[in-house]
Formats: structure tokens, C-alpha cells, sequence
């Protein structure tokens, strides 16, 4: 199945979604971030890989201003989404997270039902006007989701006793549920057995059609299979980005190369 | 032997046990470590521990059981018609214990002669001057009864020690002398030292455990006493509280409803003021407060804690309630008669009780895990709607027990009331009256001169009883309501 995605992808040219320029983030006095300019598209799949500690969950939290609720953390540069400078000081970062959601590593479900995990987001910003659209919106989500088939009767139940992986597919259509127009995913899956993992990652490659996925990984071959482009992050430098056949076959910096291939990490 | 010396004594024995064993237990490995099964230290202590337990486990046994072994014989020696009128034979027995215990001072100091001391034909006068000159209390003139009795008694107890002594030291060294036998190589000493430890903790445990039975029975003996003289139903339904102070006239009314609402008003109006104040204190802490307005404004406010009650008694007293007085009393909207009042007494304890639903509410919502809110934010929600939405939830059944725990503190309160809310037991919805508690009055039946087999001193216990069983109830209730919820979260 995976072999047919390789060969399809990066067929169309999609338009730059977010563009982030000279970005450098600070925790107190460590340099987190050096200088990282990178280009995303819309309804493509980039995956950021690198060894731990090089810098790509930070940059992945700074697209959606998740930094910010970190007091010592300190962000500059240029980082724009639909031409738009997020880190304006008349953007509002909690408008600017309906707008681009976010999965994290760790499946993390609300103390509430599952029909209530997924209306949060609509409810919080109003989206529903009446109880009948929000049901018709929590559907939508968990069939996106790929999930509905298996909560569907039990809508009501904790979302916390679901398994590791439904949490996290229903944690996913949470993040959709507020229509959001980038999805962030740190990690996604690195609390998964392999199942679940087929399982988000077939969803993730579904999503591309509606949102441009940003994907942090430390599963090279995840990267491999669900990613159209890929970004190679190393003590954080950025240090190669391009079409992911490409990283993963004939990569240009010799650092990706040894990556790639288990000798450094 | 002094207690003193015999348990230097023992001791001494036990840690010479200690280094024989040690070394012992090196000799049987050629001095080589590797080959023994524990750390040369581990076999000391077995020796040290095996010589230590049994003797002084013998001498806290032989300490406990001599006293009632010698009373009841010598006791016995005591004829009938020994005992005078209007006396009995415990008092009698408590005369020759102080004659005894005179007679033992006196010969410690010298000033009489042991001969003269343990003569059983001595005269009885001659003896009580040497005793009076000697320095040492005695009451009345003693009789020649009592003056044997005391004589047997101090022979008996002077054996007795001696016998202790021989049977402890005894005890001692062969203990030590089991725990050498057993130190060779192969035994397991750690494990043994390290058992001993384990039951060390057991016995620690234990004892809190077993204070809490021996407090629950002394309560249950004394109230069971209690509805012997009085109706239970008189006591659990009765609207009034007019206990007559004239002393065994049966025209006390105890009814316990009058002060058990006088405490739940108190509580009420107490909770009303902490619960808020307190969650909300604990919202600011743990959610929007900069690191170093936490590491100040939490120790800070945690001090309230650490006031005595009485002073917040006193500020009841000299400050909450003129206040009160002069916004609500004579002069203001004419509700208030007096500064003691529920509402005196329920603001002061409102604001004790502050910091234990600050503390604990802050410790639960930083419990939270930092995913939640991460989740929440991720979605979009401002921190207020993470707060309300998300960490309440999540923390509820943590801050639901924090709370009934401040409700049990309430309800035990003493101090505060006694100064805040007066003394009148009554039934009234007004929150500007005086009124009572039940704790307030267990003091004010017990203190005084009350006799103690009356049913005026003795509803004390009822009352303490009655409350233990209520707060134990509303702690179960709590921890049932925190295990609950926990279930469904985690």
C-alpha cells in the first residue's frame, strides 16, 4: 500500500502554506533554533526528523505559539501562515490555535466524554448554534477521525477509557473538529504498537486532502511513508529540507546521509 | 539496681554482642568478606538485637504487671474492718502506697534506719514523726495495718526489682549468646536485621493504630454509662440544652439537636467563606501566578495555618465581632445583639480554614498533568476556559475531598467558638445570634466541679462520641468521593 503512495507523490505543486524565515528560539541562555527558514505547503504531508534534542518539537510548537505558555522561551523571527506574521502582536495566539491544531506525543484525552472531547473545540469557539450541528460536527470529526465505527455507541464513555491508540485517533479528530487549517503532530504515534500506528498513519495520509500536515517523527520509516516533504533537523539547525524521495534516497548533506542510515543519532 | 543501670546494663551486654559477633562471624570466613552472606556489621547487629529485644521486652512486662500483681496481695492482707466509714479499700491502698513510697525516701536520704523501716513491730507513732521530719507527705496518722501492709509492700517490690533485675540480664546474655551461636558464614543475618527493621515499623504503626481503639472505648464505655442515666432518645431529640448545674437533680435537659446545629451553622457559614476564597486563592496560585509571587504568596498565606485557634479566637473576640456589632447591631440594622454571634465565630474559622483549601485545591490543580492543559490550548481555549473546562474536572474530587477535610476541621473546632459565638445553646435561623457547638460544650461540662459519675459531666462523651462518629463519617464520605472520581479520571 505504502509502495503506491511513493510512487504517486509529488505529482502536484501545492502553494506555500506557512514560511517561516531566520527563526531562532532561546530557552533562557540555550540556542534552541539557528537560524531555521523552511517553506511548508498546503495539503502536503512534511515531516521533521532528527535525533532527539536537534530542535524539531520546538520548532513545531513555534507554528502554533505553543511556546508562548512556556515563561523562558523566547522566539525571533519571521513565521508567516497565509502571509500572515503570527507572532504580530495583534495576533491573537488562542485564535491563531483554532487555526492550526495540534496532536501531541502522548495521547491526551480530557477527563470527559468522548462526545465531549470533540465538542470542546466547537463549543469554545461557538461553532454550533445549535445541538443538532454540534452532533452532526462531532460525527464528521470522528468519522474523519477514524474512529466513529468503534465509539459510535458509546459516545458518552470517558474518552480516557478508550485504548493508547483510540486516544489518539480520538485526540486527532478533536484537533479537526475546530476546522482547523494546519495540523501539527509532535510525535504522534511514538506511544503506539504498530497497529495503531498503521492506523493513524493511514489517517494522516487521509488528511492531506483537507490540511497541510506538519509531522514531527522519529521514525525514519514513518517518515518514509507518510511525508511528501521532509525536513532534517541537527542541533538545531535546519539542515537539508526537500521532496522526501529525494531526502531518503540521494540526500545532499552528507550529516542527512549518515542520519538516515543509523550512524549518527 | 536503679531502672537506670540495669538498662546500661543491658546495653553494655548487647553491644559487647555486637563486636563478638562481628568478629566471630569474620573468624568463620578467615577474614575474608566475600565469603560471608551478609556485611560483617549485619551479623553484629543480629547479635546485638537477639540480646537487646527479650530483656527489655522483659523488663517493660515485669514494670507493667508488678504493680498489679503486688496491689492485689498486699490488698488482700487489708481486714474489713480495717477500712473506716465513707472510705474503701482503694484508698486505703493509696495510703499505704504513699507509706511505702515515704518509707523508701526516707532511707534513701538517711534519715531513718532500714531496720527501723522494715520492722513490722515498730511503733506506729515513732515511725510517722521519723516520716513527718523526713520530709515526707502523710496524711493522717498512720495505723498499724496500714503500716505493715506498707511494709510487705516495700519488702515485695524490693524483691521484685531484684528478681527483674537477675531475670533481665539473664534473658540478655542468652540472647547474645544465641545470636553468636549463629554467627558462621552461611547465615543469613541481613536478612534477619533487616526482618527486625520491618517489625520495628509494624510496632510504630501499630501503636497509632491501637491509641485510636483504646480512645474510641474510653468514649464508648463512659457514653454507654451516659444513656444508663439518661434516655437516648431524650438526648438525640430533645430541642433543648439546660443542663442544672445544682448537681444531681434529674432536671438536666440535654438535647444534642441544639448544638448540632449551632455547629453545622458555623460550618456552614465557615465553609461559605473558605471554600470560595480559598479555590479561588488556589486558581490564582497555581494558574497565572509568576513563579516567585507562588514562592511568596503560598508560604505566606500558609501561615494562616499555623496560628493557634485561640488567637483567632481572641480576633473574634476583640475585632470580627464589634465590627459586626457596629454594621449589624443596635446602632446599624438592629439584627445583632451581642459581638459573639454564628457569624463572628463563622468568619474567624472561615478564615483559618482558607489555607488548608488553598494548600491542598493548589497542590491537586498542579496534579493536573501540564497535557491537559497543553491539549486545551492546543484547541485554542484561552487559559481561563482550560482552567474551567479542563483542570476543575480533572481536579474536582481532590478539591471536593480538600473541602470536606476543612469541613471535619470546622466541625472540631473549639477555641473560636468558645470566644466567637458565646455559650447559648439555641435553635435559630438568625445568623446573628449566639449560639453553640458541641465541642464548645464538651469543655464547658467537663471543666468545673461537676461530679463525674453525673449525666451532666458524663454527656460529655456522648457529645465526643456523636462528633467522632460524624466527622469519621464525612471523612469516609470524602475519601469515598476522592476514590470515585479518581477511578473515572485516571
Amino acid at each position: 500500500m505504502y509502495d503506491v503512495l511513493h510512487t504517486e507523490r509529488n505529482v502536484t505543486q501545492n502553494d506555500v502554506k506557512i514560511n517561516a524565515q531566520g527563526v531562532q528560539v532561546y530557552y533562557g541562555d540555550t540556542h534552541a533554533i539557528k537560524d531555521v527558514s523552511v517553506e511548508i505547503e498546503d495539503k502536503t504531508v512534511t515531516a521533521f526528523i532528527g535525533p532527539s534534542g536537534c530542535g524539531k518539537s520546538t520548532f513545531l510548537r513555534c507554528l502554533n505559539r505553543m511556546n508562548d505558555t512556556i515563561d523562558i522561551c523566547r522566539v525571533t523571527g519571521d513565521i508567516r501562515i497565509d502571509g500572515e506574521d503570527i507572532y504580530d502582536k495583534r495576533v491573537d495566539p488562542v485564535q491563531l490555535r483554532a487555526k492550526v491544531g495540534m496532536v501531541f506525543q502522548k495521547p491526551n484525552p480530557f477527563p470527559k466524554s468522548i462526545y465531549d472531547n470533540i465538542a470542546y473545540g466547537p463549543r469554545i469557539h461557538g461553532m454550533a448554534s445549535s445541538k443538532a450541528e454540534l452532533d452532526e460536527i462531532v460525527e464528521r470529526s470522528l468519522r474523519r477521525g477514524a474512529i466513529w465505527d468503534e465509539v459510535k455507541d458509546r459516545l458518552q464513555a470517558p474518552g480516557t477509557g478508550l485504548s493508547g491508540g483510540q486516544q489518539q485517533r480520538l485526540c486527532i479528530a478533536r484537533a479537526i473538529a475546530t476546522e482547523p487549517e494546519v495540523l501539527l503532530m509532535d510525535e504522534p504515534c511514538s506511544a503506539l504498537d504498530p497497529i495503531a500506528t498503521a492506523q493513524v498513519e493511514e489517517l494522516i495520509d487521509e488528511l492531506r486532502s483537507n490540511y497541510s500536515v506538519v509531522i514531527v517523527t522519529h521514525s525514519m520509516q514513518q517518515a518514509a511513508r507518510v511525508s511528501q516533504k521532509t525536513a532534517f533537523f541537527h542541533l538545531g539547525n535546519l539542515v537539508e529540507y526537500g521532496d522526501t524521495g529525494k531526502i531518503f534516497t540521494n540526500p545532499e548533506d552528507s550529516r542527512t546521509e549518515s542520519y538516515i542510515t543509523g550512524r549518527i543519532g | 539496681m536503679p531502672l537506670l543501670w540495669l538498662f546500661l546494663g543491658v546495653v553494655a551486654i548487647a553491644a559487647v554482642g555486637y563486636v563478638l559477633g562481628r568478629r566471630r562471624a569474620l573468624q568463620s570466613a578467615q577474614g575474608d568478606i566475600r565469603r560471608l552472606h551478609s556485611l560483617p556489621s549485619y551479623y553484629g547487629s543480629n547479635v546485638f538485637i537477639k540480646a537487646l529485644v527479650p530483656g527489655i521486652a522483659a523488663l517493660l512486662i515485669w514494670l507493667l504487671a508488678q504493680p498489679f500483681y503486688i496491689n492485689s496481695t498486699v490488698s488482700g492482707m487489708i481486714p474489713e474492718t480495717a477500712i473506716a466509714d465513707g472510705s474503701n479499700r482503694g484508698l486505703v491502698m493509696a495510703e499505704v502506697r504513699r507509706t511505702a513510697d515515704g518509707l523508701n525516701n526516707a532511707v534513701a536520704v538517711g534519715a531513718m534506719d532500714s531496720n527501723l523501716a522494715s520492722d513490722p513491730n515498730a511503733d506506729v507513732a515513732v515511725v510517722t514523726q521519723a516520716l513527718k521530719d523526713a520530709g515526707q507527705i502523710v496524711t493522717s496518722d498512720i495505723t498499724p495495718t496500714v503500716l505493715v501492709a506498707a511494709q510487705s509492700y516495700r519488702a515485695k517490690s524490693n524483691a521484685g526489682r531484684n528478681y527483674m533485675s537477675v531475670l533481665v540480664l539473664l534473658l540478655t546474655v542468652v540472647g547474645a549468646a544465641l545470636g553468636l551461636r549463629d554467627s558462621h558464614a552461611d547465615f543469613r543475618a541481613r536478612n534477619v536485621v533487616e526482618g527486625s527493621v520491618k517489625a520495628l515499623l509494624i510496632a510504630a504503626a501499630s501503636i497509632a493504630i491501637f491509641t485510636t481503639v483504646g480512645i474510641i472505648l474510653s468514649l464508648v464505655f463512659n457514653t454507654l454509662e451516659f444513656f444508663r442515666l439518661y434516655p437516648w432518645t431524650d438526648f438525640f431529640f430533645g430541642l433543648e440544652w439546660a443542663p442544672s448545674f445544682s448537681g444531681r437533680g434529674g432536671s438536666s435537659k440535654l438535647g444534642i439537636l441544639p448544638l448540632l446545629w449551632g455547629t453545622f451553622y458555623i460550618s456552614i457559614v465557615a465553609l461559605a467563606v473558605s471554600v470560595p476564597i480559598g479555590l479561588f486563592a488556589a486558581m490564582y496560585l497555581s494558574e497565572y501566578a509568576s513563579p516567585k509571587v507562588r514562592a511568596t504568596a503560598k508560604p505566606l498565606l500558609e501561615i494562616l495555618a499555623g496560628i493557634p485557634t485561640i488567637v483567632y479566637g481572641l480576633f473574634a473576640l476583640l475585632t470580627v465581632g464589634p465590627l459586626l456589632v457596629s454594621v449589624f447591631g443596635k446602632d446599624g440594622l438592629g439584627w445583632m445583639q451581642a459581638g459573639t454571634a454564628v457569624m463572628t465565630a463563622g468568619l474567624v474559622m472561615g478564615i483559618m480554614l482558607i489555607p488548608f483549601v488553598s494548600s491542598l485545591s493548589d497542590d491537586i490543580i498542579n496534579a493536573v498533568p501540564q497535557a491537559m492543559r497543553d491539549g486545551s490550548y492546543g484547541l485554542g481555549a484561552t487559559k481561563s476556559e482550560t482552567i474551567k473546562q479542563v483542570v476543575l474536572p480533572a481536579a474536582l474530587p481532590g478539591i471536593v475531598g480538600a473541602i470536606l477535610l476543612a469541613a471535619s476541621r470546622a466541625i472540631g473546632e473549639t477555641m473560636i467558638v468558645v470566644l466567637g459565638a458565646g455559650a447559648a445553646a439555641r435553635l435559630s435561623m438568625n445568623p446573628f445570634d449566639a449560639m453553640t457547638t458541641v465541642t464548645a460544650k464538651i469543655v464547658s461540662q467537663l471543666t468545673g466541679d461537676a461530679d463525674f459519675a453525673s449525666p451532666e459531666a458524663l454527656v460529655a462523651f456522648a457529645l465526643g462520641m456523636t462528633l467522632f462518629v460524624l466527622t469519621l463519617g464525612l471523612n469516609v464520605f470524602a475519601l469515598y468521593i476522592v476514590r470515585k472520581y479518581r477511578e473515572q479520571y485516571e
